[in-house]
């Protein structure tokens, strides 16, 4: 029977087991991965299941790392995923946070596009570092992104996205992301990119600000191909800050809607 | 005239366009994604685009922070 053991499709005796896989092709592993899952049982395996075997610490070879960096997505996610592009307008608290948890999950291709660079009042909620102060945003997280999953590959735009340029900007995308601050931003790129592309589902953000409970902030229907996360009231304003926790959280409800669409699931 | 507005029926007078029913729910024309009838409506579009009864519109409205 064949099974895929280490991203590689092998073919084994009917019946045998996980400890016996190790003992025959990795005995030093001391992490076993079956579908997905972490197991310490001996436990048969079946035709089709995918295993991994990693030794904990070890720099695994190129060929290798890719599949031991997916080893514990649920099974047949990441061959959708890797087929997968999309365009993130604005990588500052939210885009940051969104583009690395898609690198982590293994989207093929990311589109990044912002104006602005790396600033001391960004670092309380965006997934920068003291030593990017300075660098465009858009190159301090591909080299944040390269870090940690080098497969992505991540195109950038440093540049204001206009009525003009962003059709061009995100030509390709198969899923949209509006991750811009300002709300009059927020309204140009959504109703720029639902006009020219109104098949392509676009995923956006309103009300995320302050440290209201992260219970409120969702991920709903508002119309065409259009999803809106957020708790569409609680903006940004005098008295009121952007910190770290919910806008965290309303980046990842983004990240998820964007990852069901791409797997063809309803956010 | 009866339109229905983020699936709740409103009371509106004839002839009003996008742009009067934003100024009458007091929303920033800037600040919004309005959807009439299923079709996006951009910005310089809300004056000259008149609402009829029976219509549906979706209007989201984006606030600051990101």
């Amino acid at each position: 029977m064949q099974i895929t053991l280490n991203e590689k499709t092998i073919d084994i005796e009917t019946g045998a087991t996980l400890h016996a896989l190790r003992e025959r092709y990795k005995p030093e592993a001391d992490v076993v991965i079956h579908n997905g899952h972490p197991v310490k049982e001996d436990v048969p395996v079946a035709a089709g299941d995918r295993v991994v075997l990693i030794r904990r610490g070890e720099k695994p070879s190129a060929e290798e790392m890719e599949a031991l960096l997916v080893s514990r997505h649920t099974p047949g996610v990441h061959e959708k995923l890797k087929e997968g592009t999309v365009g993130i307008a604005g990588v500052g608290g939210l885009g940051s946070a969104i583009a690395i948890a898609l690198a982590r999950s293994g989207v093929g291709r990311l589109i990044l596009a912002d104006f602005d660079i790396v600033e001391p009042s960004n670092l309380n909620r965006q997934q920068y570092f003291v030593d990017q102060l300075g660098l465009p945003k858009v190159d301090a997280l591909k080299e944040n992104l390269k870090r940690i999953n080098p497969y992505v590959k991540a195109a950038t735009f440093y540049g204001r996205l206009d009525r003009q340029n962003i059709p061009q900007v995100f030509a390709g995308v198969d899923v949209m992301v509006e991750a811009f601050d300002a709300a009059d931003q927020k309204a140009l790129l959504v109703e720029t990119f639902r006009k020219h592309s109104p098949g392509i589902p676009l995923v956006a953000a309103s009300g995320l600000a302050g440290h209201e409970t992260a219970n409120s902030v969702e991920t709903r229907r508002a119309g065409n191909n259009f999803y809106l996360v957020g708790d569409g009231e609680t903006g940004a304003e005098p008295g009121r800050g952007l910190m770290a926790p919910r806008v965290g959280v309303a980046a990842h409800h983004q990240a998820n809607a964007v990852l069901r669409l791409l797997l063809n699931e309803e956010p | 005239m009866n339109i229905t507005v983020n699936g709740k029926v409103q009371q509106v007078d004839d002839e009003t366009s996008i742009g009067r029913l934003l100024e009458k729910l007091n929303l920033d024309p800037a600040r919004v994604a309005v959807e009439h009838n299923l079709a996006v409506v951009a910005l310089d579009d809300f004056e000259e685009t008149t609402i009829a009864e029976g219509d549906t519109l979706e209007i989201v409205q984006f606030v600051g922070g990101g």
